[in-house]
């Protein structure tokens, strides 16, 4: 059963069509790709889901709940999170504190409480930063929750990001390029953190990737994207031997397409 | 499909409501206001008229300054807060120091177009000399800081350099000298029309044109819009970016020099608390007209200037508002309000005000 | 002026600094600044702020000078700082020989006599540019040479000077507050002159503290340490011990300071109610409102209108009538922000600044003067009044400040360390990830504006009653600024740092009536000067200090979800 259906959806800025007429299914609990040249509209889909555009025409349904028109809080609050393309985390807050903004769909107890000091509001919150240690030290950095999020290397504020997203208990995951300005390694390791993620935890994965190996290696579906519309969809077998993809590639001549030959191909 | 409509009514913005109603408020009053004037019509034709062409100078004088906020907006996406003190610097100076002497000597009398030149030139000058100094000085260093940083500083820039004048040159009002070949009226199509006003009109409109050629066709003009269009690719490109922001400055700096001297001759007396409202109206006319754009400054400045003058009488007399004049600085700042619910990029900003992912 | 150039030191910046300094030191002197704080001695006859404004550039450009080219040699460095201090008093020189022959004064009103009489010493033109030369010369070199001292001499020698100015500034209130009985005015007599300290007190005092500075020096390390090595549970007594004996202080305040300084206090005490709101506002999260005098208007205007004052309609207690007011701030900050809600930053501040101008203009206007009392404002508003009794000295509305500043400052420090805190901070950190993880934002800066508008509210209340009558002009643009300014040079979003600034910001001035002239250009330039040399004011708050306890490792609790990516 599909958890998020897209019917039609357009997005126009000014002249230019963004996305265009786009129809697409992520099946429940499966790690689906959305591939494309740069410029394609993936980005631009992501944040027609999250709420953070409002869109020219169509649906996305999520879990038979209508998008169009909510806003980006209530998505979350639905269960879809979202990490980004260029990290942002809340750079001048320390680690665990991104973790605990994450976690607001959970958080309940107002403000009154905080002043008053009520119990339930203390009970909430002990609880809550239980709960974002556990995810440091799930995603490895534990030990480290009291650093401000922009000292942290590289990799470790990706899964930072990604732990933040995770603590909205989502049950879809957005990741757009999770292993950008990764080297072959570690983007190797975070194709089996992103696996894991979806086997231990019961979630749906949607991403965006760049790295045509990664997205072949990780994804069970992917859907190629080019101008805003859709040209093909299918398993990696299918995806590689289509011509209209390799046209899209290849015939722009995009850099990070098919031939990429930086990283180990037994690796993936 | 039934579910879609329900749901599609479960997710509006609460907010969105609320500012829907706000506009039909204000828009409602506003056409509530002038009709009832014009039922009433307690002012003739030429009182109307008069409004007409006082809100013409008035407004070319925002539009000038204003040219100031949107080049540097273009190019720092800063509002430079302390632009109306580059306007008061320069004629404050130029009539302490010049028009004053100069008419005291007799040589105002004498050659009255020389004195006016050289006044300009000083007060251009010092204009510019001061835009250039807070550039350096207070913003240069913030250039990567996030972004209310350089905006209070420009704020604190702008009271330093109030009090700075108001310490060097005093508190009180200072008149500036008459020309009296600007005295009196011109009579242009049948309508009498200070003489003043019409040179503001006049070099105003002059001066917009010569920026707007400058922008368009020089070198130093398209180096200024590479800047705005992407600070690190056009430094890549071998232009001097910081050269480039000075001299934005200082052209700006220019302009507003050039309305301080405008200013004087129209209401004939300067003081150091003069740039500030200018400054801010002037603010509201670069949002008004699409902030970044040179024709939208000169149109949002014209509009404002039309709208405060004629507004008061227009749209509050008729809701029985006593002394409306009194509240012609409500209208322009609701007007700022107005443009920011309705139209962000304003009347002529080309770019969507959509926000970036 | 020919200098070697075979040394490594750069001379050019040498001359850049030296023109720098005559710069100040020239526009100081013509702004008024040096004239205005002659007559505030900091050693009777000696040494007064106008002094320091005088010779203060060029003490700092040869401080400067000399920590920026450290590797000069020493020879070099202090031969800097003099040509430093030279080339600052050359214009000074120009501005006494040429301010008679052109009358300057016509143009520029504090190039007075007096002033020319203090910068030639009194000692006519000839000699008295040449001492001028001298003393800015040997000042130049002497802040060129401070930084060469090693620091175990250079603190205690800092902290010594910067004791004497603060006591020889504020000598005519320590006296004010010392009281004139036995032993106390034999000392007075002693320590201080008729205006500022006496010779012998200045170095009284400067002794005293360089010596208890040094013993900080090599023991303050040991001390802390030992209260560190304390076990949590006597550091946590230590501490609310700390915060008890501040708290009693605070209660018996006003019978050692007396009823002027008492109403200074009382003042302070109501601009740190309104920062710590503005800080609620800018510093917690984010938004830069320039308006917020509006709040602090309409919290004063309601209390007005519903005591029996001259406009009153209600005829309420002031007790009763300050929840109202309270509320009507409140009510009228979610009214303004519903239309800026979406804007960005800076917008958002123009917008409120214009708002801030609406409500003042509107105050102000015929319109509703019939109702509000327009320009001539409102009379006759009642005192504050407990059991009967009415509250009319300064010592009495004291209690009344303190009480509503420490509610305030309670309300701050608990909503910074909840939910809502770290909400307002990833709010002002990035907007559109905060919406995207859940937080609303509407809700959220409404809050922020709603809990700011109310202090401002209860302030103005106060205020109002304070005073017992108000007008328009008590509400412009300027308390706005005066509240942000105090805010950023105490440290935005720390709450120490808003009281540490209103003292600084309010406190200072209101003590010394020199100051009047100058707030807003002082502002001005503190605005500057923090921003670009210390963005994170004089007392930072938490966050910036955080980054040093990092790496507390605790137990694994047993049972998480996933173990395979424990790395």
């Amino acid at each position: 059963m599909a958890i998020l259906t897209s019917k039609q959806v357009t997005k126009n800025f000014g002249g230019l069509t963004a996305v265009n007429s786009f129809d697409f299914d992520v099946p429940e609990g499966s790690i689906v790709s959305l591939i494309g040249p740069n410029g394609a509209g993936k980005t631009t889909f992501f944040n027609c889901i999250t709420g953070f555009y409002g869109f020219d025409e169509g649906q996305i349904f999520f879990n038979n709940h209508l998008l169009n028109g909510r806003s980006p809080d209530r998505v979350a609050r639905l269960g879809i999170t979202r990490t980004y393309q260029n990290i942002r985390l809340f750079t001048n807050m320390s680690a665990i504190e991104n973790i605990l903004v994450g976690m607001e769909p959970q958080l309940k107890r107002g403000w009154i409480g905080a002043i008053i000091g009520s119990k339930a509001m203390r009970e909430e919150e002990a609880h809550a930063v239980e709960e974002a240690n556990r995810l440091l030290r799930f995603v490895g950095l534990a030990g480290q929750g009291d650093l401000l999020a922009k000292n942290l290397p590289y990799g470790d504020q990706r899964r930072l990001e990604i732990a933040r997203a995770l603590a909205g208990k989502p049950s879809l995951l957005l990741l757009d390029e999770p292993t950008a300005g990764m080297n072959p390694r570690e983007a190797v390791e975070m194709v089996k953190f992103i696996r894991n993620l979806r086997d231990e935890l019961e979630i749906t994965i949607l991403l965006i990737e760049h790295n045509m190996r990664v997205a072949m290696s990780i994804s069970e579906r992917l859907t190629v994207i080019d101008f805003g519309s859709k040209i093909a969809e299918g398993t990696p077998e299918e995806i590689q031997r289509n011509p209209r993809v390799i046209e899209a590639y290849l015939g722009r001549g995009a850099a990070t397409g098919l031939a990429t030959n930086d990283s180990d191909p037994k690796g993936l | 499909m039934q579910t879609t409509i329900r749901q599609r009514f479960e997710n509006i913005d609460y907010l969105d409501i609320a500012l829907w109603v706000l506009r039909i408020v204000i828009i409602v009053a506003v056409l509530w206001g002038t009709v009832a004037t014009i039922l009433d019509n307690p002012y003739s034709t030429e009182q109307w008229l008069d409004f007409l062409i006082f809100g013409l100078a008035q407004g070319s004088l925002y539009a000038l300054i204003a040219l100031g906020y949107t080049l540097v907006y273009g190019v720092l996406l800063m509002i430079n807060f302390a632009h109306g003190e580059f306007f008061m610097a320069g004629i404050f100076t130029a009539t302490v120091f010049v028009a004053i002497p100069l008419d005291a000597s007799g040589f105002t009398d004498r050659h009255p177009i020389w004195a006016l030149l050289v006044i300009a030139v000083v007060a251009i000058a010092t204009s510019m000399g001061i835009a250039v100094l807070t550039e350096r000085v207070a913003y240069r260093p913030l250039r990567r800081a996030p972004r209310l940083v350089p905006l209070i500083t420009a704020i604190g820039a702008s009271f330093f350099w109030q009090y700075f004048f108001r310490g060097l040159y005093g508190s009180g009002i200072t008149a500036f000298p008459d020309v009296a070949l600007l005295k009196g009226s011109w009579t242009i199509l049948g309508l009498e029309i200070l003489k003043s006003q019409v040179v503001v009109i006049v070099a105003s409109v002059l001066m917009l044109i010569g920026l707007y050629i400058f922008v368009m066709r020089t070198r130093m003009g398209k180096a200024m819009r590479a800047v705005s269009e992407d600070k690190d690719v056009a430094a890549l490109m071998g232009i001097d970016v910081d050269r480039v922001i000075m001299i934005t400055f200082a052209v700006g700096a220019a302009m507003a020099g050039a309305a301080g001297v405008l200013y004087a001759l129209m209401y004939r007396q300067v003081h150091f608390f003069m740039g500030f409202f200018p400054g801010l109206k002037a603010f509201t006319a670069a949002v008004l007209g699409g902030i970044g754009s040179v024709p939208g400054a000169a149109l949002g400045g014209l509009l404002l200037g039309l709208f405060e003058s004629v507004g008061p009488c227009l749209f509050l007399e008729g809701l029985g508002i006593t002394s409306p004049y009194q509240l012609k600085d409500v209208i322009a700042f609701t007007m700022l309000v107005l443009v920011l619910l309705v139209r962000p990029q304003g009347i002529m900003g080309e770019r969507l005000a959509e926000k970036k992912a | 002026m020919t200098m070697e150039t075979e040394t490594r030191f750069n001379w050019g910046e040498i001359v850049r600094l030296g023109l720098l300094a005559a710069v100040i030191a020239l526009s100081l002197n013509l702004i008024g600044l040096v004239g205005t704080f002659a007559g505030r001695d900091i050693i009777g006859g000696m040494v007064s702020v106008g002094h320091v404004f005088l010779f203060g550039a060029a003490l700092g450009c040869g401080y400067i000078a000399a920590q920026r080219f450290s590797g000069g040699g020493a020879g070099n460095t202090l031969l800097g700082g003099l040509v430093i201090g030279l080339l600052s008093s050359l214009p000074l020189v120009v501005l006494v020989l040429i301010a008679e022959p052109l009358n300057l004064r016509q143009f520029m009103p504090y190039v007075s006599p007096a002033l020319l009489e203090m910068l030639t010493f009194g000692q006519g033109q000839a000699l008295g540019s040449l001492i001028l030369i001298v003393v800015a010369s040997v000042l130049g070199l002497i802040g060129a040479g401070i930084p060469l001292l090693p620091s175990r001499v250079r603190q205690p020698l800092i902290w010594g000077l910067a004791a004497v100015f603060l006591i020889g500034l504020l000598a005519e209130v320590i006296i004010l507050a010392w009281g004139n009985q036995g032993l106390g005015l034999a000392i007075r007599r002693f320590v201080f002159a008729a205006r500022g300290l006496s010779i012998l007190g200045a170095s009284l005092v400067f002794l005293i503290v360089v010596g208890l500075s040094a013993w900080w020096n090599s023991r303050g390390e040991g001390i802390k340490a030992r209260v560190n090595a304390l076990p949590p549970e006597r550091q946590r007594n230590l501490r609310w011990g700390g915060i008890g004996l501040g708290i009693l202080l605070l209660l018996f305040l006003p019978m050692f300071l007396r009823t002027y300084l008492t109403e200074v206090i009382d003042n302070v005490g109501l601009f740190i109610l309104m920062g710590l709101g503005l800080n609620i506002v800018v510093g917690f999260a984010g938004m830069l409102n320039l308006g917020y005098v509006a709040f602090f208007a309409i919290g004063a205007y309601t209390m007005a209108l519903l005591t029996p004052s001259e406009y009153g309609v209600a005829g309420l207690s002031f007790w009763t009538a300050l929840p109202f007011s309270v509320l009507a701030a409140v009510l009228m900050g979610l009214i303004l922000v519903i239309p800026v809600l979406k804007m960005r930053g800076d917008y958002l501040a123009i917008v409120t600044l214009g708002f801030g101008e609406i409500i003042r203009i509107l105050v102000l206007s015929d319109f509703l003067a019939p109702w509000i009392g327009g320009a001539q404002g409102i009379l006759k508003i009642p005192n504050v009044s407990v059991a009967g009794m009415e509250l009319v000295k300064p010592e009495h509305l004291y209690y009344v400040i303190l009480a509503g500043c420490l509610l305030a400052l309670f309300v701050s420090w608990r909503l910074r360390d909840a939910r809502l805190g770290r909400q307002w901070r990833a709010l002002r950190e990035d907007e559109d990830v905060a919406e995207a993880m859940g937080i609303n934002l509407v809700k959220t800066k409404l809050l922020a504006f709603a809990i700011g508008a109310a202090f401002a509210g209860m302030s103005g209340a106060i205020f109002a009653s304070k005073l017992g009558s108000i007008f328009p002009h008590s509400f412009n643009l300027m308390v706005s600024i005066n509240v942000l300014c105090l805010i950023i040079v105490g440290g935005i979003g720390s709450l120490p740092g808003v009281v540490v600034g209103a003292l600084f910001l309010v406190g200072l001035p209101e003590l010394l009536r020199e100051f009047a002239e100058y707030r807003m250009l002082m502002y001005g330039a503190l605005l500057i000067v923090m921003m670009v040399a210390r963005p994170e004011g004089l007392w930072p708050s938490e966050v910036m200090k955080r980054e040093l306890r990092a790496g507390s490792e605790e137990p694994l609790p047993a049972g998480f979800v996933v173990s395979s990516a424990e790395r």
